[in-house]
C-alpha cells in the first residue's frame, strides 16, 4: 500500500520533527550533558503524590465527569482569582489531559476550513500542526529578538485579514522566555476590542516568571474574557508533566463545543490525577514559590555566564529556558547544535525547532542543578574559545 | 549573608562573579562577606567528599556512642575536648538521647578502632558506659548520595 497517498494529506505533510534523529543520537553517547528537556528536574511535591496514592488506596478509580471533579474545578477557579486576578466558575473550566489537549480542543472548537490562526514565532511546536488539523490555515508572525520576542501591535494588525478567527498567546513563551507585561498585552487588546477575533492564551509557564511584577492573564484585560481561551496545566508549576493534567477556561458557549471534543475523544482526565491537582491548588503555593526561586538563581547564572562567553541572551524573564544569540559563531542554529554536540558533548535545541524565526538562537533548558550548568557552562566556554581561533 | 552561605554550602565551586549575578549584588560584596564569614568562624572551611570504599577496602569507620558524667560547672566541655583532640577522630557531638557524646573515628581496620574504644575511650574518667556502631555502608553523607543516583530519565526535548 503507497501509505502517503492514502493517509490523511494534512498529517502525512506536517513534517516530524527534524531534531528528533539529532537527539536519539545523543542518547547513545557516553558522557553527554544535556540541557535540552522541557518539564521541571524537581519530583511532583510530596503531600501531591500522597494524594494520589491516597485516592488509589481509596478506591477512586472511576471516570469522573468530562468536565472533571467539582471540587477541581472550585480550586481552579480559586486559583485563577487569587494569583492572577480571573473571575471564572465552574461552568466556565474543562480539565484536561494536559494542556496539549486543552490546545487541540480549542483549535477544533473555534477553527474551520478556511480560516486563519495567527501563531507568532518561534513558539512551541504544537499550535501550527494542529490549526492545519482542524482545517485552518496558519499565519506566522515572526517575533524578533529587539522586541525580546514580544508580539507588537503593529505585527499582528499586519497580519489581520478578514478571515482571521483566533490568534494564539503563547506567553510566557516557551522557547524564547518572553513575557507579556501589562503595557504590553494593553496593546494586543486595543486592537482585538471591537473584532470578532479569538485569543488562545497558553498560560502554561504563568507561574515561572521572574521579576517584581506578577505574570497577568489577557482574560483579566478589559473587554478580553469574552474572546479568550485560557489553556493551564500543571505541568510546569507544579512539576507534574507524567500527571497529564492541565485546565482550560473559556466562555460558556465555546466551552460546551470543546465539552464535546473532550467527551468523545477522551471522556475524562485521569481521575487519580485529578484528585493530586485538587492538593497542588489548595496546598502548594509555598512549594512552587520555592521551585521558581530556584529556577531563578539558575536563569542568572546562566544568563551571566553566557553573556561573558560570547552567547548573549536578551534577559528571559519567564519559563525555564533562555534562548541565546550565537548568530556571532556564523554557524546555523543546527550546526552549532551539532558540533557543539559532536566535539564537546553537550545538547541544547537548535532555535529553528520552534520556526524558522529560531535560526541564530539555541534553547538552553535550566531545569538542571547548578553543578550541571556549570559544567555545560565550562564545554560550552571552551566551544567558543575553540571556534574564536 | 544567609543567602551566600547556602549557595556555597552546596556549590563551593561557585566564582564570586557568579554569586554575585545569582543574587544581585556587586563581586565586591560577595568576595568581602566570604573573607568576614571565614574570619569570625562561620565558614570553616572546605573539604572534599570522598567515597574511599571505592578507593581501597583499609577505611573503616564507626560511631561510638558515650556516656559521661558532666563536670560539675564545666558540663561536658573538658571532656569532649579531650576527646577531639585524638587525631582518629573525625567528629564529636553532644546529643541528647541515651548517650551523651557521639564520637566518629575512623580507621584502617574495625580492629585499630576497637582498640581504641578500649584503650583510650573506655579508660578516661568521666566515660561511664560505650556502644561501638560501625558504618557498614554509607548512602548519604553531607546531603550527597554515595549510592547510584537515579539516572535522568526525561527524555522529550520539546
Ligand atoms: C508552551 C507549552 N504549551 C503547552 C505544553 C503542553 O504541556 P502539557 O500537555 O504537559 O500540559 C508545553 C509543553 O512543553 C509547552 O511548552
Amino acid at each position: 500500500m503507497n501509505y502517503d497517498k492514502l493517509l490523511n494529506p494534512v498529517i502525512v505533510a506536517e513534517k516530524p520533527s527534524g531534531i528528533r534523529r539529532f537527539f536519539d543520537m545523543a542518547s547513545t553517547m557516553e558522557d553527554c550533558i544535556v540541557l535540552g528537556v522541557g518539564e521541571p528536574d524537581f519530583k511532583t511535591p510530596w503531600s501531591i503524590r500522597e494524594a494520589g496514592i491516597t485516592s488509589l488506596e481509596k478506591g477512586r478509580t472511576f471516570y469522573t465527569s468530562n468536565s472533571g471533579l467539582i471540587p477541581l474545578r472550585k480550586e481552579i477557579c480559586s486559583y485563577l482569582s487569587r494569583r492572577f486576578d480571573l473571575d471564572y466558575t465552574t461552568d466556565e473550566v474543562m480539565v484536561t489531559v494536559g494542556g496539549s489537549e486543552g490546545i487541540d480542543a480549542c483549535m477544533r472548537a473555534v477553527l474551520a476550513a478556511g480560516d486563519e490562526v495567527i501563531v507568532p514565532y518561534p513558539s512551541y511546536v504544537s499550535y501550527g500542526p494542529m490549526a492545519r488539523l482542524a482545517g485552518a490555515t496558519v499565519v506566522p508572525v515572526n517575533t524578533k529578538a529587539e522586541n525580546s520576542f514580544r508580539l507588537t501591535a503593529e505585527e499582528l494588525k499586519a497580519a489581520i485579514t478578514p478571515k482571521t478567527k483566533l490568534l494564539v498567546l503563547p506567553y510566557p513563551s516557551n522557547p524564547t522566555g518572553a513575557v507579556m507585561r501589562r503595557e504590553h498585552l494593553e496593546e494586543i487588546a486595543q486592537v482585538l476590542r471591537g473584532t470578532d477575533i479569538f485569543v488562545m492564551s497558553d498560560e502554561i509557564y504563568a507561574e515561572l516568571t521572574y521579576g517584581d511584577e506578577k505574570h497577568v492573564s489577557i482574560a483579566s484585560i478589559d473587554g478580553m474574557k469574552e474572546r479568550t481561551i485560557l489553556i493551564n496545566g500543571f505541568s510546569k508549576a507544579h512539576a507534574m508533566t507524567g500527571w497529564r493534567l492541565g485546565y482550560a477556561c473559556a466562555p460558556k458557549p465555546v466551552l460546551a463545543q470543546m465539552l464535546k471534543i473532550h467527551q468523545f475523544a477522551i471522556m475524562s482526565a485521569p481521575t487519580t490525577s485529578q484528585y493530586a491537582a485538587i492538593v497542588a491548588l489548595s496546598q502548594c503555593d509555598e512549594a512552587v514559590e520555592e521551585m521558581r526561586s530556584q529556577y531563578n538563581l539558575r536563569r542568572k547564572l546562566l544568563t551571566s555566564e553566557l553573556k561573558r562567553i560570547g552567547m548573549p541572551c536578551y534577559d528571559a524573564e519567564g519559563t525555564f529556558y533562555v534562548f541565546a544569540d550565537i548568530r556571532g559563531s556564523g554557524l546555523s542554529s543546527e550546526e552549532f547544535c551539532e558540533r557543539l554536540m559532536f566535539e564537546k558533548r553537550v545538547v541544547v535545541v537548535p532555535g529553528t525547532a520552534f520556526g524558522d524565526a529560531g535560526e541564530g538562537f539555541v534553547r538552553i533548558s535550566y531545569s538542571y542543578s547548578i553543578d550541571h550548568i556549570q559544567q555545560a557552562l565550562r564545554r560550552m566556554e571552551e566551544f567558543m574559545n575553540g571556534l574564536k581561533k | 549573608m544567609e543567602k551566600i552561605l547556602s549557595l556555597i554550602e552546596k556549590q563551593p565551586m561557585l566564582t564570586p562573579a557568579q554569586i554575585a549575578a545569582m543574587l544581585d549584588i556587586s563581586e565586591q560584596e560577595v568576595a568581602e562577606t566570604i573573607e568576614r564569614c571565614k574570619k569570625e568562624g562561620i565558614i570553616k572551611g572546605y573539604r572534599t567528599l570522598i567515597d574511599w570504599d571505592k578507593v581501597s577496602s583499609n577505611h573503616v569507620k564507626a560511631l561510638i556512642e558515650l556516656r559521661v558524667t558532666p563536670k560539675k560547672g564545666r558540663g561536658f566541655e573538658e571532656i569532649a575536648q579531650v576527646i577531639a583532640d585524638m587525631e582518629e577522630v573525625e567528629a564529636v557531638t553532644l546529643i541528647s538521647g541515651g548517650y551523651d557524646l557521639l564520637v566518629e573515628i575512623k580507621a584502617k581496620t574495625f580492629q585499630e578502632i576497637a582498640m581504641l574504644v578500649a584503650k583510650r575511650l573506655s579508660p578516661l574518667d568521666d566515660v561511664y558506659g560505650t556502644k561501638t556502631n560501625f558504618v557498614l555502608r554509607p548512602y548519604k553523607v553531607s546531603g550527597v548520595p554515595f549510592v547510584e543516583e537515579d539516572k535522568d530519565e526525561r527524555g522529550l526535548f520539546l
